[in-house]
């Protein structure tokens, strides 16, 4: 192992000939990354209205501000339940289609990943317009509605709640299936077979082996899903009423509408606060039990 | 006995479900393409005739254009700037399993896993502070940051797809580390790194709220242009821009499926 892992590394230093090639990546990472995070929470206990490094002073102001203002809690609180919400959601639609394509050929795979990655990369823009126009009064689905007879007649299907969740579910599934799918791939088809020759049947043997087998990439699903969901922007705003607005809305309009940078790095700051510990969260109740 | 009918059932349930999968993925695509193709300024699904005067109008109006410039460069200057930064880290992580190496790859992934909006905002309070804003090399720099956590899986991958017997090989044979990684690693790799160039190239063109708080009010990108139209009312030369990028990621993503192992590439393991 060691022999493999080290060729003849030279004697005469600790550092291998060439590593200051690492010191572009370390200055990008340490400049562009490193630093203006450590501005955001420098910039989050400025005085409001301020946000230059010496006059900005340090108070707590703006988060004692944020912990009594009930539109933004109840926004976080909307948010957080939204982006439960889609997770789940997606989760047990991407979950059968992961388990039936790792299944099929492995051309028929790339076609169905070639696709899902082209719907992945597109924009939220451009999934949010999508979705309008397709929920517009003349367009399609509110007529395939009535033609059904699910509706008396052709109608707006959006701004509401619905129009939201929909939308975001079809942002999140193709990251949700690209999560599961390389767990999922891994598993034997036999195992599957196996259980069911002893008699389970086929969607027992589905619940029975495989949802068990692939219970940490569900965990790792589950919470890149509601990252992804809850910071959502343009289709909250779009297809959703004011009441429906996530933080991510909240806090853009605080930095650009009204200019308050220190306000808008504070609820930033609020917000990945309790993202983390609903992840956390989430990590420690399914993180238990033996990884796969 | 009983298996046959409940695996014709089975299988049949499965199709069933892969064709509505399906049509819930294409239908608001296959919408904005087919209002694209309408002759009438209204919107019309099927479209009552087809024309392409929309993709005319597209490619004649000039604040159309010059936000597809403005989108492709960031693009390709994100992308390149990314690869830049992934390449040495994944290099010294896989030959010589460097500490300070590891470390950046790790450092590197984590801006990934941030909202998009905090990331906006982070750059924002930066560029602001610096007094260095509204400039395109700003927003390049920031989804360079952003999406460095894809080259570097990729790069990784390839690195690890190497055969260390060859390098051993080579080296017994006299070769030195810059002609190994000329004649055997660079060969190997390039496909990873070009796939993940890609990869950073085509979520950049896509990217929105970085883009609009970090530049917004100097320089529209295509989504930002989008969004733009988007509130002042319906037109059908945004349906244009959104098939351009539809054909933009298709075409790109088939092209990682041609040049790389695109199932292995998204982690699942080589079939033997």
């Amino acid at each position: 192992m060691e022999r493999l892992d080290a060729p003849q590394i030279p004697r005469r230093s600790r550092l291998p000939g060439g590593s200051f090639l690492l010191v572009w990546p370390a200055c990008v990472i340490a400049v562009f990354f490193i630093v203006p995070f450590a501005l955001l929470l420098r910039t989050s206990v400025a005085r409001p209205g301020f946000g230059a490094l010496g006059e900005g002073g340090f108070e707590l102001q703006n988060f004692t501000g944020l912990a009594v203002d009930g539109a933004f809690l109840g926004s976080v609180g909307f948010s957080l339940a939204l982006a439960a919400g889609v997770a789940v959601l997606s989760l047990s639609l991407s979950f059968p289609f992961t388990y039936w394509i790792t299944r099929m050929s492995r051309r028929a795979q790339v076609v169905w990943l070639v696709f899902l990655l082209t719907t992945l990369s597109l924009s939220e823009v451009l999934i949010t317009f999508a979705w309008q126009v397709m929920l517009a009064k003349r367009i399609g689905f509110s007529n395939l509605l009535v033609w059904l007879h699910l509706l008396p007649e052709p109608m707006s299907l959006s701004p509401n709640l619905w129009a939201v969740v929909a939308c975001l579910v079809y942002l999140v599934i193709p990251f949700s299936v690209l999560l599961l799918f390389p767990g999922m791939s891994r598993i034997d088809p036999q195992m599957a077979e196996a259980a069911q020759t002893m008699g389970a049947s086929p969607t027992r043997a589905f619940f029975t082996v495989i949802v068990p087998l692939m219970r940490r990439p569900i965990v790792t699903c589950l919470l890149m899903s509601f990252i992804v969901a809850i910071g959502s922007y343009v289709a909250p705003l779009v297809l959703g009423r004011p009441e429906q607005w996530t933080v991510a809305i909240l806090i853009s309009k605080a930095a650009l509408d009204a200019g308050n940078l220190p306000l808008a790095t504070a609820m930033s700051v609020a917000f990945l606060t309790a993202t983390a510990l609903v992840c956390g969260l989430l990590l420690a109740l399914g993180g238990r039990g033996r990884p796969t | 006995m009983g298996a046959a009918p409940a695996n014709a059932a089975g299988r049949l349930g499965r199709d069933l479900f892969l064709g509505l999968f399906a049509s819930f993925l294409a239908l608001p695509l296959a919408i904005v393409a087919g209002v694209s193709f309408n002759d009438s300024r209204r919107m019309r699904f099927p479209p009552e005739q087809w024309s392409i005067r929309w993709y005319v109008d597209f490619l004649h109006d000039p604040a159309w254009m010059s936000a597809l410039r403005s989108s492709l460069l960031i693009g390709v200057c994100a992308a390149l700037l990314a690869a830049s930064v992934a390449l040495p880290i994944c290099y010294f992580e896989w030959k010589y399993r460097l500490r300070v190496a590891r470390a950046l790859n790790t450092l590197g992934r984590v801006p990934f896993m941030l909202p998009p909006v905090v990331l906006a905002v982070v750059f924002l309070v930066f560029w602001s502070l610096l007094g260095h804003v509204g400039r395109m090399e700003d927003v390049v720099i920031a989804h360079a940051v952003v999406f460095l956590q894809l080259p570097l899986a990729a790069m990784m991958l390839g690195f690890h797809s190497i055969d260390r017997t060859l390098v051993e090989a080579a080296q017994t044979l006299g070769a030195r580390d810059a002609d190994v990684f000329r004649t055997i690693v660079l060969p190997i790799v390039m496909p990873y790194v070009v796939s993940g160039m890609l990869f950073v190239c085509l979520l950049s063109l896509n990217e929105y709220i970085i883009a609009q708080m970090v530049v917004g009010f100097a320089i529209e990108t295509l989504p930002i242009k989008i969004f733009n139209s988007l509130r002042a009312g319906f037109s059908p030369t945004m349906c244009v821009g959104a098939v351009l990028f539809m054909l933009a990621g298709l075409v790109g993503y088939t092209f990682i499926a041609l040049i790389s192992d695109l199932p292995k590439l998204l982690g699942s393991e080589a079939r033997r």
